[in-house]
């Protein structure tokens, strides 16, 4: 599985990082990246930050 | 939660200030959610209601029609040129970009934890102050102050100044709404005091957003209007919405005894309760003004007629939310608006994030039991701000 956010969505809302800490990087502008393939056993919390985030900028690829 | 009604003739001109909205919004817009979801009015400055939460995205992304010149709730749409200029907020692309970038940094997650001990000492203070009385009205003895504190701390002012400033901010932010003479006069002191900051005619510390703007002020080429400009946006932003969804928590905890024993008891569910508290509270309306003939949920919009954005009309979408009505304080799933969608998403949330869940916090741990003063009913502030204008509780337990 690989966590992905769309730079040209991502407003900063660090809503991500609230949820799931250690799947996301926030730079200094607070605009976050993804950490990209997601650890075993982090699935759920991946899902729980695409559905929290109010830009719909994250995506979870469930076959990657 | 009041039965699904509309004031009559809302659809075709509401009034926002109507009695019935100010007190429980949320009633209307389930009715018109099935009914019209697409309200208008040609009172106080006319204006387009939509209540859906894909209607307010979708004007709050359309950014080449919908215009943020004037954000007013209320009132005559001024013409282009005319209005109050306090950038980023008010501006649009291509401009918004670069004066949003300069603030960024200065509202990061390290800038706010820097900010968290003196926000926490401010609300135990004023949580001590409270504690022995048996009633006390927590808008203006508690929560009001919180964001006060926080922005002083945040710009470095002078801890001389420090309660200068708190009066002409009361002033501007309390009394201003009723009284145009007094906010005009509160805007000139806050002006002058922030202009005098700025050519070095008194001091500020070196620490703050005052301070960082002037060293920055050559790579950026800021002019001094927009320096003294982009503090009052500070004040205008970050006050009256923080201190109103503190209330309007409170007030929430004080009606809802559950809520209020369960978060006494497992503080650790504060920032998952922070969330769900301002999804449903959510206080801000803002506007927009159409730049050309658009359409809203299905309804024409001329050009120059302001377009209405109730964030929480958005939070409390059943297309969106389960039991939107319902305040879950471990609600998992929660991609609410209530600090906005797209460019001009709230640069302050995690900083009133912060400050609400310390203040909250603060409360809790002093003063876990508390009701509303049933001879007191709380009054709610409208227009652009909906909270608790007075919040007066009475707490068990205390010295008469
Ligand atoms: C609970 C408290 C708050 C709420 C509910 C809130 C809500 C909002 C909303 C909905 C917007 C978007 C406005 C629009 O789309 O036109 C916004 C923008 C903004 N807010 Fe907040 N806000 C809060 C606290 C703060 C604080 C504490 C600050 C700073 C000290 C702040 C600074 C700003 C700024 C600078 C913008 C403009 C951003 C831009 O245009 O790029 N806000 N806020
Ligand atoms: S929640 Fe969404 S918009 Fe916010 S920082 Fe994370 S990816 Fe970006």
């Amino acid at each position: 599985m690989r966590l992905t956010v769309d730079p040209g969505l991502c407003q900063g809302h660090n809503r991500c990082t609230a949820v799931a800490p250690d799947l996301f990087d926030i730079d200094d502008e607070g605009y976050a990246t993804a950490i990209g393939d997601v650890p075993a056993g982090s699935g759920e919390l991946a899902q729980l930050a695409v559905d929290n985030c109010p830009e719909q900028a994250i995506t979870l690829h469930r076959d990657a | 939660m009041g039965e699904a009604t509309l004031p009559d003739g809302w659809v075709g001109d509401f009034d926002l200030y109507d009695p019935a909205y100010l007190d429980e919004p949320s009633s209307v817009w389930r009715a018109m959610r099935e009914g019209c979801p697409v309200a208008r009015s040609s009172r106080r400055g006319g204006a387009v209601l939509p209540v859906r939460h894909a209607d307010i995205a979708a004007v709050a992304r359309d950014t080449a029609t919908f215009s943020s010149r004037a954000l007013e709730a209320t009132g005559p749409v001024p013409r282009p040129g005319n209005e109050l200029r306090m950038p980023p907020i008010t501006s649009d692309p291509p401009r918004h970009a670069g004066e949003r970038k300069v603030l960024l940094p200065l509202f990061n997650r390290a800038a706010v934890a820097a900010l968290e001990p003196g926000t926490r000492e401010a609300a135990a203070a004023l949580v001590d102050q409270v504690a022995g009385r048996p009633t006390v009205d927590a808008a203006d003895a508690f929560a009001r102050h919180i964001p006060i504190a926080t922005i002083a701390a945040m710009l470095d002012l002078a801890d001389d100044d420090v309660a200068q400033f708190s009066t002409w901010i009361v002033q501007f932010l309390k009394e201003g709404p009723r009284d145009q003479g007094a906010r005009l006069a509160a805007i000139a002191s806050i002006t002058g005091y922030f202009t005098e900051l700025v050519r070095g005619q008194r001091p500020v510390g070196g620490g703050g957003v005052v301070a960082e703007l002037l060293r920055r002020r050559d790579e950026e080429s800021l002019t001094e209007d927009q320096i003294v400009g982009m503090c009052f946006l500070l004040l205008v932003a970050g006050i009256d919405t923080t201190w109103s969804a503190i209330g309007s928590s409170l007030w929430h905890l004080a009606a809802h005894p559950d809520d209020r024993r369960r978060l006494a008891a497992e503080p650790e569910l504060l920032p998952t309760a922070v969330e769900e508290l301002i999804r449903v509270y959510a206080p801000i309306t803002i506007a927009r003004v159409a730049n050309a003939p658009a359409e809203v949920g299905g309804c024409p919009v001329a050009a120059g007629e302001r377009v209405l954005l109730p964030w929480a009309a958005a939070n409390r979408d059943p297309a969106v939310f389960t039991d939107p009505d319902l305040v879950v304080l471990d609600r998992a799933r929660n991609p609410h608006l209530a600090f906005g969608l797209g460019i001009h998403r709230c640069l302050g949330s995690g900083l009133a994030r912060m400050e609400i869940r310390v203040a909250l916090e603060e409360w809790l741990r002093r003063i876990p039991e508390f009701e509303l003063d049933p001879d007191r009913p709380v009054t709610w502030t409208g227009g652009n701000v909906r909270g608790p204008e007075s919040l007066w509780l009475q707490i068990p337990g205390s010295a008469p």
